[in-house]
């Protein structure tokens, strides 16, 4: 019977197989070989070179996942608090932005952020600029925020933030309402019911949400060069340069996507531990 | 059971993979064209199909390098692309092109000589023009008091904060290298690294807002970017919304380049293929397209025709400083060269330099 139930299974596998799996042993295949064939290391020893772009994506996207996580957290317990309705409600909107392509919502907010953009003009006709220029006697015209790492990291903030509230939201709201009663008969207070039970419960969600941040952020491309400038090379681009750029190399380029993907993995790895010791230390 | 499931993984990979092979086909008559976004004019593909009978799968790519890269990985089932010159030279030298019956392609005699036999297909035996033009600088003559003429103003620095650089490293690294006199072909890689050294310091001095490509068309027309380098045809779309703009080959030289037509080596449609080439060739269709894309054509009577085309077409006579941007005459051509195609060892060495650049 057990087994029957197994076939259920076999189009996600199939897809799975196909789309994942296949891809990611072609990357690995790549990264190991020259263009003259052959096994070789040698698209491995120029990674160093690459040392400052890898730590710069992981920096951004850090800085991306944290501030997901500093806004989507409260959104999401605050929601999960409230009437079906409102939650109903909460969620397609968060959902909305989603409905218009990537790419699009990226492109627009180059026109927010430009020097001549919305949001400058909008500062310079409200007088922001000439009060500013009034109290501190500077000669400022607009505030440089397009093509730079802050800019960036909004993108990253602004594109994945659902990715955060999502997972965040639905654990919270599945909490079994009797635990929090429990705490609070036992006399722990808001605070404390928070910390010590609704916290560890939901951190499977943050988990989660961390991972869906974190990993589109590290890799993302378009926002760089939307939002970015193109500046300041990021690992997405870093790939995409050896794949579409003067010289066709995708030995290089997969071996930098899988540096890239093993340093994740990792990461996250490392990260799942540590969440289920902290679960387990709450337990006990 | 296990043998059931590998059975049915088996029978799902193979019904997958026959369905990306064996798409499109049945007793239809398709011809599949790759070409850059923007860069024909839709009535023509519908007129195409009503003429013939064969349907047009038109494809886009971003760059010559994608498109480049999307055959390499055999994703593309492309009949026609239309690649630039020095990219041709490249998949002609690795035998990705078929050689094309001239006799299907009739009209390839209305296109001017000066187009054919060019360096990339010296025979002539692989390639039918589509369309030419010039890099040059574009700039905001409301923002710019003087007249610019030189290459020079990328590299020092009055316009600091004020210039997107092109996003394309041929095209940045051949402005620097005509800037220093030097040829956009050379293989030289103290040269290549001196035009590089000048980008980078204009970078570290932030004369730069960026390294832009089609973002260019917003930040132009709206006076966010005040100088940038980008091609004749497009300058032409921007200043359509934006009469303020400017166009100037600079007198250092600048790069000329043709986008031709080619068939693919594997091409399943070649018949149809060469139907499309010889119907784009016709004059008409030419003329059509340039009023669309902004490109010159190389069909000669169709490039002389143009500016009375345009004032029937709008109603107004065309602007003949206009109509120079689009048709470069003889004396700006004469300054500058085409984009040949360079040998592996200076490709990777663009490459490296490139994201040096994007290090820093």
């Amino acid at each position: 019977m057990k087994n029957r139930r197994a076939l259920f299974a076999v189009p996600y596998v199939g897809w799975l197989a196909l789309f994942v799996v296949a891809p990611i042993v072609m990357v690995v295949l790549y990264a190991f070989s020259s263009a003259a064939g052959g096994f070789t290391l040698e698209n491995f020893s120029r990674m160093g070179a690459y040392a400052v772009v890898f730590a710069r994506s992981f920096k951004l996207a850090l800085a991306a996942t944290l501030i997901c996580l500093l806004i989507g957290y409260p959104v999401a317990y605050m929601i999960s608090r409230e009437s079906q309705r409102f939650q109903r409600v909460a969620m397609m909107l968060i959902m909305l932005p989603m409905w218009m392509n990537f790419l699009l919502r990226t492109y627009s907010w180059m026109s927010i952020l430009e020097n001549t953009g919305l949001l400058n003009r909008l500062f310079s006709a409200i007088g922001l600029f000439r009060l500013i220029n009034a109290l501190t006697g500077a000669n400022l015209e607009y505030f440089p925020m397009i093509n730079t790492q802050g800019a960036v990291v909004l993108g990253m903030v602004y594109n994945y933030l659902p990715f955060m509230i999502l997972p965040i939201y639905s654990v919270i709201e599945k909490m079994d309402a009797s635990l929090l009663e429990a705490a609070r008969d036992l006399g722990a207070g808001s605070a404390r019911v928070f910390r010590k039970v609704i916290l560890p419960l939901s951190l499977p969600g943050v988990l989660s949400g961390v991972t869906m941040v974190f990993v589109p952020s590290v890799s993302t491309f378009a926002i760089s060069k939307l939002l970015g400038g193109s500046n300041e090379l990021l690992l997405g681009d870093l790939i995409e340069t050896q794949f579409v750029g003067t010289a066709y190399n995708p030995h290089l380029g997969s071996a930098i996507a899988l540096v890239m993907m093993v340093v994740v993995v990792v990461c996250m790895a490392v990260m799942n531990r540590f969440g289920e010791g902290e679960e387990q230390a709450v337990m006990l | 059971m296990k043998k059931t499931v590998a059975m049915l993984l088996a029978l799902m990979m193979s019904a997958a993979l026959c369905l990306a092979g064996c798409g499109g086909g049945g007793g239809e008559r398709v011809v599949n064209v790759c070409g850059w976004g923007e860069n024909i004019d839709p009535d023509l593909i519908e007129q195409f199909e009503e003429e013939t009978g064969i349907t047009v799968n038109y494809q886009t790519a971003e760059s010559n390098e994608t498109m480049y890269a999307l055959i390499k990985q055999g994703g593309a089932d492309y009949d026609v692309i239309v690649p630039s010159d020095y990219m041709i030279g490249q998949m002609i030298e690795e035998g990705m092109l078929a050689e094309l019956d001239y006799d299907n392609i009739p009209n390839f005699s209305l296109i001017d000589d000066q187009y054919k036999n060019l360096s990339y297909d010296p025979e002539n035996k692989y390639t039918v023009p589509y369309t030419w033009g010039t890099l040059g600088i574009i700039y905001n003559s409301s923002l710019v008091e003087e007249e610019i003429d030189s290459w020079g103003v990328l590299f020092s620095g009055k316009y600091g904060g004020q210039i997107g650089m092109i996003g394309n490293p041929r095209d940045a690294i051949g402005a620097a290298l005509l800037y220093l006199g030097y040829s956009v072909n050379t293989t030289d890689e103290a040269e290549i690294r001196e035009a590089c050294q000048l980008l980078s310091s204009a970078k570290s001095q932030n004369m730069y807002q960026g390294f832009f490509m089609d973002q260019l068309y917003d930040k132009m027309e709206a006076g966010e970017t005040t100088i940038c380098t980008y091609y004749a045809g497009d300058f032409l779309t921007m200043y359509s919304n934006n009469p303020d703009l400017r166009y100037v080959v600079p007198k250092e030289g600048s790069n000329w380049f043709v986008d031709a037509m080619c068939v693919l080596k594997d091409a399943e449609h070649k018949e149809e293929a060469e139907a499309w080439i010889n119907f784009i060739c016709k004059t008409e269709s030419c003329l059509a397209n340039m009023d669309y894309i902004w490109y010159a054509s190389p069909n000669r009577e169709a490039l002389e025709r143009y500016p009375s085309y345009y004032e029937e077409q709008n109603g107004e006579p065309m602007d003949p400083a206009l109509y120079e941007v689009m048709a470069a005459p003889p004396e700006v051509l004469a300054r500058c060269e085409a984009y040949e195609n360079l040998p592996p060892e200076t490709l990777a060495l663009y490459t490296d330099l490139w994201i040096e650049l994007g290090i820093e």
